[in-house]
């Protein structure tokens, strides 16, 4: 039935398509099913690209049937976020500035994933520009937990979350500025990895900040993280910042799946005071965990953490200042106000303020001061000094341990609407993703279990040395092995919010079995 | 107070946002709060320290000087708002060339 | 007061002021393909072909140095003496424009790559040793055309139309430290300095550097001060000054306005002016409210630029042999005192003189014909020297024609004036106007015994011992031969016949 297609993890996809068991198009067309039966509700989706994706799926099986070799996740479907840009989807992150635009070209990430014959449904809902943890700041309405439709998926990437959390789809791209993919994972219950900086192509993501941005996977195992990490990354000679090394061996360290010997660093900065506590307990659990399958825990101290999240909301504010600069009316995108007698400064300033919401408008204003002559030193001089603080933190750090380890974020998934007007409230979600995004390290979030008091899905975050991402699939993929023969299931079968979904799409579907 | 109304409303002209008397009040008393949020990275003394750039610690990253495929005619312009004798137009331009 | 009434006579203000001036020259260069992408520096006439997602600056593109800029930027350095940086950065110039797509520039703020430099320049016989203070690389902009003013400037315009074919051209900058001292020389000086920069970038092969179709754009800055006094003046900054000409002309009248306004009690105001070319007058700019806070950071998007001290000195023997070494060894070579070699510079004859040598004159013949005849000409018309439509290989020609003896000056003119009238090569021009000394002793003889028979005081003369006389008789010859008589031979068979 097509309901359970959906049900299955792309590694499984991948392999039933890979033995003709079933066609890429039945796989489609499962997907865009289930998204047609749910997204009312979820809105993970701000486009949803039917007939392309159909016509993408045939011409996987078409390849598959002349013989031609295909990778592991060829007919597998993703939702792809807002942010890449598509040559034939519109691509809006989240704004109105942007509604309608149809890029002329492709996200470098774009086209490795139709390379890979990865099946693209459509462009997941953000935050706009990806400024948020919560997907609120979307000019087209927030994402919804699928848990808890009361409440947030996260954000920046939340509609890239909200469809995998959903089964809407097996994979997901997000970007991760200041924990944008592991934070929306962690609140879904679901994984999501922020690669080393550099190991993807950033040509083709819209910019927010540009030292920080880094595109990733989401998905519902380890496994499936590490397929689609691997499919996207890789020196792209369009970028840059981009890592001409070797991408590290993830799809078989998530096999490896073993923390015997490991040295795991619990950071005593993450945690404490302004943690909910039943996050600190899943937390505590998993790292008892940990120990009992053979890792060697160990505390360390990051003393420069405290300064992370002030040190981000200066550097990252001040790239994207100047990286939303040209969003002025001229050229693509919305234009307000052009009357005839205006000028073109005077009709700038009205597409700009028209275009953007609160809080591109705030984190652009903050840019402007923190570059501004005479401010320089104290504000963006200073903090870009504390990420030098930091970094040699990760490093004295790593010195004591192979992998470090924290909660992903303080908190479960809160109620939508309860931070909206609270910008500081919001940005103490990216308390503990922060330093990696700094740093330039990779980092990944794993479900560790709900949280006693709220019955809401806890990350555990896994924090590797530059370049060492397998490290985190190894250490993840052990972890969620061993927590899901303790629940008897993925976390996810524990949701009645999922299950309220299942049967109101079962009920919309009417009963609509089996495939064409 | 850490940054003033009349400092936001400058912030908001040099950033093109075409701000409301009200929205400049509103934005004024968050932007204080989040300025001396994020003045706290002072507290730290710094004073040989570098300031990082780039987490990738890499120099000399070029492009050899050879052509590629530009965009198709057309393409360029086709989601311009507003286009004339195939360059993009603008409203008038105060100032000089 | 920025427009005063009237100005202030130029050599009256150079008594009383003293000028001090510097120039920001921005040069596009030759590459291939532009700073960050590969779309092409040369393109047709048809607007926004020559782009890609990276010089439109669309979101989500991201540039990528071109390593030919980097590598002709450093040899602009060498070339102009300065110390190329070891390690460097990018930086964003953040504004508001739309002749930019990105509304920033990607160029370099405290970090150039080329520092500390200087260039000689000459005015007749005062030397001047110009600082050069940075030269640093970024992309260019757009083009507008405005719409609907009566002039096409932006004042007045309803609209303006972009075309982004030039935006992402690499773009350098050479900046010069200010030049005190030049005195009533300062416009000229300026303009030595211009047109010895464009020298040195052609010779380089680094840009076609023609200023009027922008490929060379010059900045003026000018300030004066009461002659006498430590302080330096506020200085005006004159915007995309397009000709030699016009730098010096701009100069000039900045020195006059500036007098002008300090004569009258007032301040010069600090602002940009605009020069225009028709009158030599600048007008202000608009003025800005406050000077333009860039907000520079390093640009994220680019890693830093470390050239290797390998790389530099490679690129520093295989410079080509620079415009002030080639004119001492042509100067050498030729043997000229520096008057006669300023000479040839100010008439832009080097060139021309050398490769006439190089097609087998000697040097002083090359020189002569060149300054002299060929220059009265190029006058005449309004042109070039370049411009004539003679060829070195030409001039050559008639100077061996001349040192044969097959022509004397006079028919060498001749000639030249059918080349210069399109009639073909020297020996063609000889051949059909019958240009050639009359050597034939016969014919001679009959015309230096009609001139002996008409002269009978000179002839007396001459046998009384005034040899020098005999210059009269010579030039009776030359008239009744219609100017082909060898005069040389002429003056030897009347001495002859007077025994």
């Amino acid at each position: 039935m097509s309901s359970e297609l959906t049900r299955l993890t792309a590694a499984e996809l991948g392999a039933i398509l890979a033995d003709r068991t079933i066609s890429a198009v039945e796989v489609t067309r499962a997907h865009l099913d289930r998204i047609a039966a749910t997204d009312s509700r979820v809105h993970a989706f701000l486009h949803v690209a039917g007939e392309s994706a159909l016509a993408a799926a045939a011409a996987v099986d078409a390849s598959r049937a002349a013989g031609d070799p295909l990778g592991p996740l060829a007919g597998v479907p993703l939702a792809l976020k807002d942010v890449f840009v598509t040559a034939d989807m519109p691509t809006t992150c989240g704004s109105r500035i942007l509604e309608g635009w149809q890029p002329p070209y492709d996200a470098t990430v774009t086209a490795r994933l139709r390379r890979a014959g990865v099946v693209l449904l459509g462009k997941a809902n953000m935050d706009e520009f990806a400024m948020g943890s919560s997907t609120e700041n979307s000019a087209f309405g927030p994402s919804r937990n699928p848990w808890d439709l009361s409440r947030v998926p996260g954000g920046s990437s939340g509609g890239s979350a909200a469809a995998v959390t959903a089964y809407q789809a097996p994979l997901a791209m997000g970007t991760d500025t200041g924990g944008s993919i592991r934070q929306p994972a962690a609140v879904c219950g679901i994984v999501g990895v922020k690669p080393t900086y550099g190991g993807s192509s950033r040509y083709g993501l819209v910019a927010f900040a540009s030292s920080l941005d880094t595109p990733g996977p989401l998905a519902r195992t380890v496994l499936d993280a590490a397929l689609l990490h691997e499919a996207i990354s890789g020196h792209d000679p369009c970028d840059s910042t981009s890592v001409d090394a070797p991408v590290p061996p993830v799809v078989a360290a998530a096999r490896q799946a073993d923390v015997a010997g490991l040295r795991v660093g619990v950071v005593t900065e993450l945690g404490g005071e302004g943690y909910q506590p039943g996050v600190l307990a899943r937390f505590g659990q998993a790292v008892e965990l940990l120990e009992s399958l053979g890792a060697k825990v160990v505390e360390v101290s990051c003393p420069h953490f405290r300064y992370a999240l002030p040190a981000y909301y200066l550097i990252a504010p001040s790239e994207a200042s100047s990286n939303l600069a040209r969003f002025d009316g001229m050229r693509y995108g919305l234009r307000a106000g052009d009357d005839g007698t205006r000028s073109a400064d005077e009709v700038m300033s009205l597409t700009r303020e028209a275009g953007f919401g609160a809080e591109v408008k705030r984190r652009i204003m903050l840019g402007t001061y923190a570059l501004s002559s005479g401010y320089y030193d104290a504000y963006y001089g200073k903090a870009q000094q504390v990420r030098t603080l930091i970094i040699r933190d990760f490093d004295a750090a790593f010195e004591q341990a192979d992998v470090l380890v924290s909660p992903t974020t303080p908190t479960t998934a809160f109620p939508i609407g309860e931070r909206a007007d609270d910008p500081m409230a919001m940005y103490l979600a990216d308390l503990c993703t922060i330093p990696s995004d700094l740093a330039g390290n990779a980092a990944l979030s794993v479900p560790c279990g709900l949280a006693p008091e709220d019955g809401l899905p806890v990350g555990l975050q896994i924090m590797a040395p530059v370049l060492a991402d397998d490290r985190l699939y190894r250490v993840g993929a052990a972890v969620e092995a061993a927590l899901q023969q303790h629940w008897g299931g993925p976390l996810l079968a524990q949701s009645s919010g999922i299950a309220a979904l299942d049967e109101a799409a079962g009920r919309q579907q009417g009963g609509r079995c089996g495939t064409a | 107070m850490s940054i003033t109304r009349d400092e936001v409303a400058h912030l908001a002209r040099l950033s093109r946002l075409a701000l409301s008397e009200d929205e400049i009040d509103h934005f004024a008393g968050q932007l204080d709060v989040i300025v001396a949020a994020v003045a706290r990275v002072q507290e730290v003394t710094a004073d040989e320290i570098p300031p990082t750039t780039h987490a990738v610690p890499r120099v000399n990253v070029f492009r050899e000087d050879r052509l590629l495929p530009c965009l198709p005619a057309g393409l360029a312009l086709s989601q311009a708002p507003a286009a004339e004798q195939s360059r993009f137009r603008v409203p008038r331009i105060l100032g000089e060339d | 007061m920025t427009e005063p009434a009237t100005l202030v006579a130029y050599d009256d203000a150079v008594a009383r002021y003293e000028p001090v001036i510097g120039l920001e020259t921005h040069v596009e260069l030759g590459t291939t393909a532009k700073m960050f992408c590969g779309c092409p520096t040369r393109f047709g006439a048809e607007p926004n072909s020559a782009v890609c997602p990276v010089c439109l600056g669309l979101p989500g593109s991201l540039p990528v140095t071109n390593v030919a800029a980097i590598e002709y930027t450093i040899r602009i350095g060498l070339a102009l003496n300065c110390g190329i940086a070891s390690w460097c950065r990018f930086a964003r110039k953040n504004y508001f424009y739309p002749d930019m797509p990105k509304d920033y520039q990607i160029s370099q703020y405290d970090e150039p790559l080329c520092t500390d430099g200087w260039l000689d320049v000459s005015v007749g016989d005062q030397h001047v040793r110009v600082g050069i203070e940075r030269v640093h690389l970024e992309e260019d902009t757009g083009k507008s055309l405005h719409v609907g003013g009566a002039t096409g400037r932006i004042h007045g315009a309803d609209y303006s139309l972009f075309d982004y074919n030039r935006a992402g051209i690499p773009l350098v900058e050479v900046v010069t430290k200010p030049v005190p001292g030049t005195g009533a020389l300062a416009p000229e000086v300026a303009r030595a300095y211009v047109t010895e920069l464009r020298d040195v970038l052609r010779t380089l092969g680094v840009s076609d550097v023609r200023m009027e179709e922008g490929s060379l754009r010059c900045d003026v800055n000018v300030s004066i001060a009461p002659a006498g006094s430590s302080a330096w003046g506020t200085r005006t900054e004159t915007k995309n000054v397009n000709s030699l000409r016009s730098v010096e002309r701009a100069v000039r009248f900045e020195i006059q306005r500036q007098a002008a306004v300090l004569d009258a009690g007032q301040k010069v105001v600090q602002e940009t002016r605009h020069l225009h070319e028709d009158t030599g007058t600048t007008t202000s700019g608009r003025s800005k409210e406050e000077a333009q806070d860039y907000r520079y950071f390093p640009e994220p998007d680019l890693l830093p630029v470390a050239p290797s001290p390998d790389w530099v000195e490679e690129l520093r023997a295989a410079l080509p042999e620079l415009p002030a070494a080639r004119r001492a060894r042509l100067q050498a070579e030729w043997e000229l005192p520096d008057l006669d070699m300023a000479a040839l510079r100010h008439a832009g004859a080097i060139d021309l003189v050398e490769q006439t040598v190089a097609a087998g004159a000697a040097p002083a013949d090359a020189r002569k014909w060149w300054l002299g005849e060929l220059l009265r000409r190029a006058n005449e018309s309004g042109v070039e020297l370049a411009a004539l439509p003679v060829t070195p290989a030409q001039v050559a020609r008639v100077a061996e024609l001349v040192a044969t003896g097959a022509l004397n000056d006079k028919l060498a003119r001749q000639a030249l004036d059918g080349m210069l009238a399109g009639e073909g090569d020297p020996d063609q021009v000889v051949a059909a106007r019958s240009l050639a000394v009359v050597s034939d002793d016969g014919e001679l003889l009959s015309a230096v015994d009609a001139a002996i028979a008409a002269n009978p005081d000179v002839v007396a003369k001459i046998r009384s011992g005034k040899t020098a006389a005999a210059g009269v008789l010579v030039g009776a010859v030359m008239k009744a031969t219609r100017g082909q008589a060898d005069a040389t031979r002429a003056r030897e068979l009347i001495m002859e016949r007077l025994g």
